[in-house]
């Protein structure tokens, strides 16, 4: 049966899918700031609203009840659970959505191989089948490893980078005979060999580099979606591909930068030996540890305090108990801010979204660069969950693995308080010599557990 | 739509995603992602034109897959960037700020 038929011309398509490109650079546009963030995605979402009526409007297209049941079930698969995942569980859920964009861009692709007789047209199509392939099994991967289904340490094995070669080699031969054959099996063949390729990509990366392949599997899908309007002649899909391209790449670098490591180094690293593994080796040599009524008595005759939460901070589920105490020290008129690094959490901003679930105001949350200067002025640094971000030897060890981070200088700060739950070094499996120094006094436990105390002992000053 | 149509669309598009992501502030990184992934679901469109183009069963069943994928893609992608972007609050809204610790 056919619904729909060509209502509207060639000229109303192009010009309606302009609109829903439009919206969706104006929906990333509003991320410039958190004041017009959610007015701009709504938009984007009415851009591809806009675009999903057009495509019905404006081809003759069978099999409508049959699309429209498929568009419910996706819709009802998805939508419970972006709307109760619980925030520390973004990373897991924005992997998901990547993957099964890049899967559906790949099966795009096979599907209007029969149709494509131009030469570019097929390369076009085995990238995308490649692309698609590598993004849908590498976020399947991530998935497992940030979900905690599978060790999240780097997985190796003797032959990887000989198998990995003969992927490689073997995903050019396939595609390279798609492109002059147009035979379906053998495209069939490139989705086998990029779901392989993806495997093998992510299994090598440690826990800790994981926000970095999160951006880069987003890029690739970008790439895909992009890849595949090129196919299908729809311009739409090639601006919003392209977008997505862009910024998934901006962040991967972004992200590298800020771990100090090259995009290349961690992806391969673990080929060379060189993991991120945390090492748990246990240091002997004597640090101040303190009390929480000590920890209190600082933190509540200070003047200005920052707090640099990291990932043992949402591991523990303390962010609500460190908005709370900054709330309780701020109405006792200590100047309260969070100092985030780029990297704390499991994907880029991730501690950002944290603690505006926990109700501190966007205001309160400082980048990297603008709060720096301010740890000399500040009277103590609480430094909740977080190790390698604050860690010296990023500027003063240069055959450290974290040489070259940007670190948050809470070593300016008058007082140091460390929350920590051991001597156990991060990570990156490095001491921290901050934790040695004469203004530095740690408190041991679970950071929610710590945080609580700290409070309560606050609240009774 | 020719070829070096599409190229020039497609350069210009790099230009437009690099100006506009290289501004997002940093705190939403996480939202930023969301969003894009989120964008990318617009493959769904793809999805719908192959889907609706299919004659045979084993194309449209291919096919009907990746309606579901990329509608999973699109809708939860959007949904969940706007639950996101909901929590960031600035300091103006009263009630949550201040009033839960009292002064000695």
């Amino acid at each position: 049966m056919t619904l729909s038929s060509e209502i509207l011309d060639p000229t109303w398509t192009a010009f309606l899918y302009l609109v829903a490109a439009v919206c969706f650079i104006l929906a990333l546009k509003g991320l410039s700031s958190p004041k017009h963030a959610r007015r701009g995605n709504l938009l984007g979402a009415l851009g591809a609203f806009v675009a999903l009526v057009t495509v019905f409007l404006s081809s003759r297209l069978e099999n409508i009840p049959w699309i429209l049941a498929a568009m419910v079930l996706g819709a009802a698969l998805a939508a419970p659970v972006a709307r109760r995942v619980r925030m520390t569980q973004m990373p897991q859920l924005v992997a998901v959505f990547n993957g099964v964009g890049g899967g559906a861009a790949a099966l795009v692709a096979l599907l209007e191989l029969p149709h494509a007789e131009d030469g570019w047209l097929r390369v076009a199509i085995v990238f995308t089948l490649l692309v698609g392939a590598i993004s849908f099994a590498g976020s399947g991967v991530t998935f497992a490893k940030l979900q905690e289904l599978m060790t999240t340490r780097p997985v190796v094995f003797a032959g990887l980078p000989v198998l990995m070669g003969a992927v490689l080699v073997g995903a050019v031969g396939a595609a390279a005979a798609v492109v002059v054959t147009g035979s379906t099996g053998l495209a069939v063949a490139v989705l086998a060999v990029g779901l392989i390729a993806g495997l093998l990509l992510v299994l090598p990366v440690g826990g800790a580099d994981v926000p970095i392949v999160i951006s880069l599997l987003n890029a690739f899908t970008g790439l895909a979606v992009a890849a595949s309007g090129l196919v299908l002649g729809n311009v739409l899909l090639v601006v919003a591909g392209t977008l997505v391209g862009a910024s998934g790449t901006i962040l991967t670098r972004l992200m590298a930068a800020a771990m100090g490591r090259s995009v290349a180094g961690v992806m391969f690293g673990a080929f060379r030996g060189g993991s991120t593994a945390g090492s748990t080796a246990v240091s002997e040599r004597p640090v101040r540890s303190s009390s929480p009524e000590d920890v209190a008595v600082l933190l509540g005759y200070a003047q200005r305090v920052i707090i640099v939460p990291g990932y043992g901070l949402a591991v523990a589920q303390g962010q609500h108990a460190a908005a709370e105490l900054a709330q309780t020290l701020e109405s006792r008129g200590v100047d309260v801010e969070f100092a985030i690094h780029p990297v704390a959490g499991r994907m880029p901003g991730h501690m950002n979204v944290l603690l505006a679930e926990a109700n501190v105001p966007y205001e309160s949350l400082m980048e990297m660069s603008e709060v720096n200067g301010d740890f000399k002025q500040a009277d103590v640094a609480l430094v909740v969950g977080a190790n390698d971000v604050v860690n010296p030897a990023a500027k003063t060890t240069p055959g450290s693995p974290i040489y070259g981070m940007p670190i948050l200088e809470a070593g300016d700060a008058r007082q140091v308080v460390f929350l920590k739950r051991s001597m156990r070094p991060g990570f990156a499996g490095i001491e921290n010599e901050l934790l040695y120094q004469p203004q530095t006094t740690l408190l041991f436990g679970d950071a929610k557990e710590s945080l609580t105390r700290v409070l309560s002992a606050v609240k009774s000053l | 739509m020719g070829g070096v149509e599409l190229l020039t669309i497609t350069v210009l598009a790099v230009f437009v995603g690099f100006e506009v992501v290289s501004k997002v502030s940093s705190i939403l990184h996480t939202p930023l992602m969301s969003g894009a992934n989120a964008i990318h679901g617009i493959i769904l469109v793809g999805a719908i034109t192959v889907a609706g183009q299919a004659t045979d069963g084993w194309v449209l069943a291919v096919a009907l897959l990746a309606v579901v994928l990329a509608t999973a893609n699109l809708v939860g992608g959007f949904v969940v960037t706007d639950r996101m972007l909901e929590m960031f609050r600035g300091r103006a809204t009263p009630g949550q700020g201040g009033a839960k610790g009292e002064a000695k």
